[in-house]
C-alpha cells in the first residue's frame, strides 16, 4: 500500500492456488501533445481473478476500463504509457510470471498461449482479405510450430463448431458472415491456444439483443466446459450483473467499488454504482421517475481532489471535495471508495447508508 | 388529434441484377401530437429506413403520408413540420461552425426570427428550453468544446428551431453514456409535452421504449409484427419475435440463478446452426418462420394481422387460430 489516499485496490485475501491473475498498482497515462500534460487514464487500480470467474469491469466512456485491460494484456501502443504497477500471472501447473518483465520471444510465447483478448469489434479484429481458415493458421504457424496442415485445419474446424458456427464457413471471408458469427469466430480464434485467461472488451457491444444474448450464452457454456477465467468490460452494469461472479466500477481511472455480484446487486455501495444502476430502466418492473447522472465525468490531466465523482454526487458532504476516499470493505464482501461508509468521516454524513435493493 | 398518418408505406431498394428489396412492407401507423410512439426493432429491420421515408430522405414506392389530413409531402412546409433527431451527435453537427450557428440557420431559413438581436434571442430561448446554460456561452462554442450528451441537447435545439409539430428520433441516445441517456429521453419527453410534438422514438432497447412511449410497434424485417400499448407489448408479447427479444433483453431484474436457468433452457432449445438459419431467404409467408420455435405450416402464408387484445395487434397465425387452439404461449 502506498500513501495516496487516491489507492484503489481490488485485491482481497485468498489463496494462492486458486488465483490466475494478479494486477496491483497499475498506472498508465496517455503523453500530451507538445508538453501539454499526460492523461492520467488509470491511477493506481488493482485486482485480482480467480480460477474459472468472471469478472466484469464496468464504467462508461472515459473511465480507463479498456486502457486498463490493454496494459494488463501488454498491449499498450504509445502514446499510452504504464508507468507503475505489477501484473503477476499464476499458472495451472503453479509457476509464476511477472508479466511486465516480459520482453521479446518470452512476451510472444505468452500473450495467446496463457493470455488472449477478444477485441472491441470484432469487424476490426478480422483481416478483411483472407479466409477465416488463414486466420486460424496463422495463430498455430506463429506459436504451435510442430502441428501440421491437415492438423491445423483439423484444429480450426473443430473451434468453428465449438462456437457454434458451420466448420466448412472455414473457407468465407468475414465479410460473408454476419456480426454475430464473425463475434463467435474472434471468439473462437482467443481460445485457439486454450488460455487459462480471455479479457473480452465490449464482445457484444455492436450486436443486436438477441445476438448478444447467443454470445453471452455461448461464452457461459465454453467457460464451464473449458475453465477459463475472464475478464469482462462493458458499459452495460445490467449486463454484468447477470454474467459476472464479480464486480468491479470504474470511474475517472479508479475502481470505485468491488464486490461480489449479488451484494452489488442487492445494495450497491457507492453513489456511482447507485447512479448506474438507476440509469437501465427495468423491462418488466414497475414503472418510476426514471433519472440518469447530471454532470460529467472530471479532466484526468493532472491530479485530482478529493473526490472524483463529488461533483456529480447529491450526497457528497464535506470532506468529499477535498480528502480523497479510501476503499472501505463493506458487508457483504468488496469495498466502496466512498466516505459515506467510513467510520472517520461517517458523523458528518447525514441519511441512510445503503440505497434500497435494486430489484 | 393525429399530426401525421401514414398508410401502407413501401420502401424498395434496388438491388444489381435482381429483384429489388424491400426494406420496408406496407407499413401504417398514425403519431399523435403530445404521444410518443416506439419502433422497435433489431438492425436491419427497417426502422431506420422508416424514418428517412417520413423526413423525405428516400422517396417511398408506395403508400401514404398525410400531415394533418394533408398530402402535402413536397413543400419545404412539411420538412419544417416534420424534423429529425440524428443518432450521432458527433457527425451530424458541423465541427466548423459555432452551436449559435446551427441555430440561427433553421431559424432565419423558418422565417422564425429576423436578423440581428432577434435570432440571438431566439437561438439562445432554445438552448435554454434543452439546458444548455448559460446559453450565450455555449452559442459561441464550437462542438467539440461540448460532451455527447450537450451535442445531442443542441441538436434537439436545432430540430425544434422551425416550429415542428413531428419530431423523428432515430436511436438519440445509443451513442451517448448510459448515465446521461435517461436525462435526454427524460428532456425529450417533457418538450413532447410541453410543445404537444408527436414524438417517433426508434430504438433497440424495449426497456426505455416501454417507458417513454404510450405506444409499441416492432419490426422484423420491413414489416410491423406487433403493435400496440406499450405495457401490453412489452409485458405480455404476443408475437414469437417479440418474446424473443423480451426474453434476450438484460437488466429484466432476475438472479443469477435465474439467469442461469433461463440460459441452460435457452442452450438446449436453440437449434445447432441457429446462427446461420436465418440467413435463409424465407420467400411468402411469415418472415420469422426460420427463426420460429412455434413455426408450423400456416406460416408458409403471409400472417393476418389478429387482434390480441384492445388496440393490440400481432402479425401471427397463432393468435389467429390458426394451429391447435391453446397453443398460444403468452409471456416469454
Amino acid at each position: 500500500m502506498n500513501d495516496s489516499a487516491t489507492h484503489h485496490s481490488a485485491t482481497e485475501n485468498s489463496t494462492a492456488n486458486d488465483m490466475v491473475l494478479r494486477a496491483e498498482h497499475i498506472d498508465v497515462a496517455y503523453e500530451g501533445y507538445g508538453g501539454a500534460r499526460p492523461t492520467r487514464a488509470v491511477r493506481d487500480v488493482g485486482f485480482e481473478l480467480r480460477r474459472g470467474e468472471l469478472l466484469g469491469i464496468a464504467g462508461e466512456s472515459g473511465c480507463g476500463k479498456s486502457t486498463l485491460a490493454y496494459a494488463v494484456a501488454r498491449c499498450l501502443q504509445p502514446p499510452a504509457r504504464l508507468t507503475a504497477g505489477s501484473v503477476i500471472f499464476h499458472a495451472r501447473d503453479g509457476g509464476e510470471t511477472d508479466l511486465l518483465a516480459l520482453e521479446g520471444e518470452a512476451l510472444r510465447a505468452f500473450r495467446w498461449n496463457k493470455l488472449s483478448i477478444v477485441f472491441q469489434s470484432a469487424m476490426n479484429a478480422l483481416n478483411p482479405v483472407t479466409r477465416v481458415g488463414r486466420q486460424f493458421d496463422d495463430i498455430f504457424r506463429a506459436h504451435r510450430p510442430g502441428m501440421s496442415g491437415p492438423e491445423r485445419r483439423e484444429r480450426a474446424r473443430a473451434l468453428l463448431d465449438m462456437v457454434g458456427i458451420d466448420p466448412a464457413r472455414i473457407r468465407a471471408y468475414p465479410h460473408e458472415l454476419s456480426g454475430g458469427m464473425r463475434q463467435r469466430v474472434v471468439i473462437a480464434m482467443a481460445l485457439a491456444l486454450e488460455p487459462e485467461v480471455v479479457i473480452m472488451d465490449e464482445p457484444t457491444t455492436a450486436l443486436d439483443v438477441v445476438v448478444q444474448r447467443e454470445i453471452l450464452d455461448e461464452v457461459e457454456r465454453l467457460r464451464e466446459e473449458l475453465g477459463f477465467s475472464v475478464v469482462f468490460i462493458t458499459h452495460d452494469l445490467s449486463l454484468l450483473l447477470e454474467i459476472s461472479d464479480r464486480l468491479a466500477v470504474m470511474y475517472a481511472g479508479g475502481i470505485v467499488e468491488y464486490g461480489p455480484c449479488e451484494r452489488i446487486a442487492a445494495g450497491a455501495g457507492h453513489p456511482y454504482t447507485q447512479g448506474l444502476l438507476r440509469s437501465f430502466p427495468e423491462l418488466t418492473g414497475e414503472r418510476r421517475a426514471l433519472r440518469g447522472i447530471p454532470g460529467s465525468p472530471p479532466d484526468l490531466r493532472g491530479e485530482l481532489t478529493g473526490c472524483p465523482f463529488a461533483d456529480r454526487c447529491e450526497r457528497a458532504f464535506e470532506p468529499c471535495r477535498t480528502v480523497a476516499p479510501r476503499p472501505v470493505p463493506l458487508p457483504g464482501g468488496g469495498y466502496a471508495a466512498c466516505h459515506l461508509h467510513d467510520p472517520d468521516h461517517i458523523a458528518a454524513a447525514a441519511g441512510p447508508l445503503h440505497e434500497g435493493s435494486q430489484s | 388529434m393525429t399530426a401525421l398518418d401514414v398508410t401502407g408505406l413501401t420502401v424498395d431498394f434496388p438491388q444489381p441484377g435482381g429483384r429489388p428489396f424491400r426494406a420496408v412492407d406496407r407499413v401504417s401507423f398514425s403519431l399523435r401530437a403530445g404521444r410518443t410512439l416506439a419502433l422497435v426493432g433489431e438492425s436491419g429491420s427497417g426502422k431506420s429506413t422508416v424514418v428517412r421515408a417520413l423526413s423525405r430522405l428516400v422517396t417511398p414506392t408506395e403508400g401514404e403520408i398525410r400531415l394533418d389530413g394533408a398530402r402535402r409531402t413536397r413543400g419545404a412546409d412539411y420538412r419544417r413540420a416534420v424534423q429529425m433527431v440524428f443518432q450521432d451527435p458527433f457527425a451530424s453537427l458541423n465541427p466548423a461552425h459555432t452551436i449559435g450557428h446551427h441555430l440561427h440557420r433553421p431559424l432565419l431559413a423558418g422565417g422564425k426570427a429576423r436578423r440581428g438581436a432577434d435570432v440571438q434571442r431566439k437561438a439562445e430561448e432554445l438552448l435554454r428550453s434543452v439546458n444548455l446554460t448559460p446559453p450565450a456561452d455555449v452559442a459561441r462554442k464550437r462542438p467539440h468544446e461540448l460532451s455527447g450528451g450537450q451535442r445531442q441537447r443542441v441538436a434537439i435545439a436545432r430540430a425544434l428551431a422551425p416550429g415542428p409539430q413531428v419530431l423523428l428520433a432515430d436511436e438519440p441516445v445509443s451513442m451517448l453514456d448510459v448515465s446521461i441517456r435517461l436525462e435526454i429521453l427524460g428532456l425529450l419527453d417533457r418538450l413532447k409535452d410541453e410543445r404537444g410534438l408527436a414524438l417517433l422514438y426508434v430504438t433497440h432497447d424495449l426497456a426505455t421504449a416501454r417507458h417513454f412511449s404510450s405506444e409499441v410497434m416492432v419490426m422484423y424485417r420491413g414489416e410491423i409484427v406487433e403493435r400496440g400499448p406499450s405495457d401490453e407489448v412489452i409485458l405480455a408479447p404476443r408475437h414469437p419475435y417479440t418474446q424473443l427479444l423480451a426474453s434476450a433483453a438484460t437488466g429484466s431484474g432476475v438472479s443469477r440463478e435465474e439467469a442461469r436457468a433461463a440460459r441452460a433452457a435457452r442452450l438446449a432449445a436453440r437449434a445447432r446452426r441457429d446462427a446461420e438459419r436465418r440467413e435463409i431467404v424465407v420467400g411468402d409467408g411469415c418472415r420469422f418462420r426460420p427463426r420460429c420455435p412455434l413455426a408450423m405450416d400456416a406460416c408458409a402464408r403471409r400472417p393476418p394481422e389478429a387482434e390480441v387484445g384492445p388496440g393490440h395487434r400481432a402479425l401471427c397465425w397463432l393468435p389467429a387460430g390458426a394451429g391447435t387452439a391453446g397453443s398460444t404461449n403468452s409471456c416469454a
